[in-house]
């Protein structure tokens, strides 16, 4: 099968013995001329590729207080060495976040400081040649910018900026990621990641409304385009119908009925995702950002609700106001955007949902914090409300719920290995490899409490656990969709079966 | 007094270097704009939270105790030892000396050997965990070398080679108020005041700059607010322009 071993999760993983450039072979597909030049970039690496990326590079330090601060502030105390997934999972020093910023910060020296143009052997500055160029595009495609590094950073540097801006540069020279350029130019295109066009969308929610017919005897609607509807479903097309994220959608079709609210899905803002963020370009995300707004102002919507996807929270929550904003004619009386959890986590706590535990039974949960939800965004009024909502739900659907060890979770929670422009077939050698800090996390709570599935709200991280689940020896199907516990356990006005008796997918 | 002179004259240009590169630096990430809200969630929501994060970052190192409890401890006793032999330090730059410098007298001269634990401690890392080991560069250990030449000398100054304290007040006093004083031609103090000059003159051109940076580190210094106020940076908002004209509203 694969040419390469999985780190064993049997016993603790290691800090491990540096493997210099044990991940060099892995770097992704490049984007082909059509993918690129479709946002706006040149086809293939230009001529003048040197002078233009520095420009860029020059450019980005006088738009981003974050990069300019970050280059000039690391004192390479190595507080970050053994936080990365990556690198715990290959050992490859480029892994270790400060090393991965280091391929950048070198330019940085040699072009932007006087130590680094006087005295380039001291500082360590470097000319960005073609290998150094070549490194960029491998290594910074092995960082999911997850943000777990820059919790422990004393400076609070953030790596996923860095790999953000480095991308951007590689994508301002022609040298751009098939994966990423690829579905945002289906976006631009159809609306959403998989180029899913307004007709299948129809046909498969359709599908889905049979479906929980057919299960609980009541007709619950999935609305597409419906002009005049209080709430504007913007969730990731991967709901539509990948699995563990389906069971999720028709999670939030049954709270929404059962809540009694009218709601919509928009074909032409039929995705949550904003692969944008990866490529760290603030224009593609405003443009997929600007596709959300037009589609509420069109159906003349009241508010906005985010289904279950760790970047799309974060890119809705933080920067959705100022990518897409003023949202002045939604209802102020609600947050905008709303996740959601938190319409959910509302109408449990004011008592409108029955739900029944026991629907659960079957399973022992636990739940793993995605990267952007835990690190880059909030639920809730309160700090660490990213935290508490989703487990006060999972406790409120399930009977049996364990977390995972203290520092794999909540804001140091480990990436699934996927997130970061990284869930693409080419990468699945890091990918796999990246997944093993949760996986032996998960590992613990199976031997200790005996945990048979593992919740998550990140379409990415269903979808990547999905798929390197096996790998570890876990059943694909044991990471479920939050709202799929919510599926299962909430009993629905008129529901002709119980929910307790019927089986679940899970 | 013409080695004196020679200490005058680098003394002010070190001065110089020092205050107007940090000014600039300072003034760049002051106004170099932060297009998007990116504080490290969870984060505080209101202003006056921030101004505890800040503090507990800046005052306890907040975020290195998560990480790494040795490297804590190395940096922080340095850091927090460096602080007092500083403030110690100001007996040299005041006549008559300020009541609350006499106060810290004491400590900063326990102070000296702190520093200088914390300082080899932090570099016995650099070759002692591989880790670190592959991180560190040439600069890297230059810095540690120069921080210990600088606390070493003082030190020497202090306990083994004393030089003339008052001799040498005189002369900082002569370079505050613009009559210059000779300057007691001792080796270790030479040593020292020069390696202390060379730290000011490398500061604003080197990871030094981690000092101001973290004040104006996003991840660290923004409120958790986005959905509440429109965060919008001036090059952005230009972007916004285009679609009041034609953005298919």
């Amino acid at each position: 099968m694969a040419d390469y071993d999985t780190p064993s999760i049997t016993a603790p993983i290691d800090i491990p013995v540096l493997k210099k450039r044990a991940m060099k072979h892995l770097s992704p597909f490049a984007a082909a001329p059509a993918h690129q030049e479709a946002l706006g970039f040149p086809g293939e690496l230009v001529d003048d590729w040197q002078t233009k990326a520095i420009d860029k590079f020059a450019e980005l330090l006088g738009k981003s207080r974050a990069l300019q601060v970050y280059m000039d502030s690391c004192v390479k105390c190595g507080a970050c060495t053994d936080k990365c997934h990556y690198f715990l999972g290959s050992g490859d020093p480029n892994n270790m976040p400060v090393a991965r910023q280091d391929l950048m910060r070198k330019v940085y020296r040699r072009n932007f400081t006087w130590a680094g143009k006087l005295l380039p052997w001291l500082v360590g500055a470097e000319d960005l040649t073609e290998e150094l160029l070549d490194d960029w595009y491998t290594y910074f495609h092995q960082c999911s910018q997850c943000r777990r590094c820059s919790v422990f950073c004393p400076y609070g540097i953030d790596t996923a900026e860095v790999s953000m801006a480095a991308r951007e540069i590689m994508d301002h020279i022609g040298k751009g990621q098939k994966y990423c350029n690829e579905i945002i130019g289906k976006v631009h295109k159809i609306g959403n990641n998989l180029g899913l066009p307004e007709a299948a969308l129809i046909n498969t929610l359709e599908g889905l409304e049979e479906d929980i017919e057919e299960e609980t005897g009541v007709p619950v609607t999935l609305p597409v385009n419906v002009e005049g509807a209080d709430i504007l479903l913007v969730t990731p097309s991967a709901d539509f119908f990948a699995e563990p994220h389906v069971d999720g959608l028709i999670g939030y079709a049954k709270v929404f009925h059962q809540a009694g609210v009218s709601w919509t899905i928009s074909s032409y803002a039929s995705e949550a995702a904003n692969f944008a963020l990866f490529i760290g370009s603030y224009e593609q995300m405003k443009l997929i950002a600007e596709r959300i707004r037009k589609a509420a102002r069109d159906l003349g919507v009241k508010r906005i609700i985010f289904g279950e996807c760790g970047h799309a929270w974060r890119v809705a929550y933080s920067f959705l106001n100022t990518l897409a904003g003023p949202f002045d004619f939604l209802d102020p009386g609600y947050p905008i955007p709303q996740h959601i959890c938190e319409f959910t986590y509302d109408l449990i706590r004011e008592g409108k949902l029955t739900l029944d535990k026991s629907a659960n039974d079957h399973m022992t949960l636990t739940y793993h914090d995605s990267c952007n939800v835990a690190r880059g965004s909030r639920m809730g009024d309160s700090p660490g409300g990213q935290f508490e909502i989703p487990r006060a739900i999972i406790k409120a659907c399930c009977n049996n719920f364990v977390d995972m060890a203290a520092d794999t979770i909540k804001e140091k929670t480990f990436c699934c290995g996927g997130g970061g422009g990284l869930l693409t077939d080419d990468l699945m050698e890091v990918r796999a490899k990246g997944a093993a800090p949760r996986m032996r996390a998960l590992q613990e709570v199976v031997e200790d409490h005996g945990v048979t599935h593992m919740a998550a709200i990140c379409a990415i991280c269903k979808s990547q656990f999905a798929k390197v689940m096996p790998a570890y020896g876990f059943d694909m199907d044991s990471v479920v969709s939050l709202h799929q516990l919510v599926s299962n356990a909430i009993v629905l006005d008129g529901q002709t079966t119980d929910p307790a008796g019927k089986t679940s997918t899970a | 007094m013409v080695l004196g002179s020679i200490f005058a004259v680098l003394a002010y240009f070190a001065t110089a270097i020092f205050v107007v590169g940090l000014l600039y630096r300072i003034w760049l990430y002051a106004t170099t704009p932060a297009p998007l809200k990116i504080p490290t969630t969870p984060a505080p929501v209101k202003r006056s939270g921030v101004l505890i994060r800040m503090a507990k970052e800046v005052f306890f190192f907040q975020s290195l105790f998560k990480a790494n409890k040795w490297t804590w401890l190395f940096g922080w006793v340095f850091h927090a030892a460096l602080l007092l032999v500083v403030l110690r330090h100001l007996r040299y730059f005041t006549e008559p000396v300020w009541l609350w410098v006499k106060w810290v007298q004491p400590f900063g001269l326990y102070a000296g050997f702190a520093m200088l634990a914390g300082l080899a401690a932090l570099w016995v890392r650099r070759f002692a965990v591989e880790r670190i080991r592959y991180i560190s560069g040439i600069s890297d250990h230059l810095m540690l070398l120069l921080l210990i030449g600088i606390v070493v000398t003082g030190l020497m100054m202090k306990y083994v080679v004393r030089t003339d304290i008052i001799a040498l007040k005189t002369f900082v006093l002569g370079l505050i108020y613009f009559d210059w004083q000779p300057i007691p031609a001792d080796a270790m103090l030479l040593i020292h005041l020069g390696l202390a000059l060379a730290l000011m003159i490398i500061f604003p051109f080197s990871k030094l700059l981690h000092a101001p940076g973290l004040f104006f580190s996003p991840g660290r210094n923004q409120v958790d607010n986005p959905r509440e106020k429109r965060h919008l940076a001036p090059w952005a908002a230009a972007l916004d322009a285009g679609r009041q004209k034609g953005g298919g509203e």
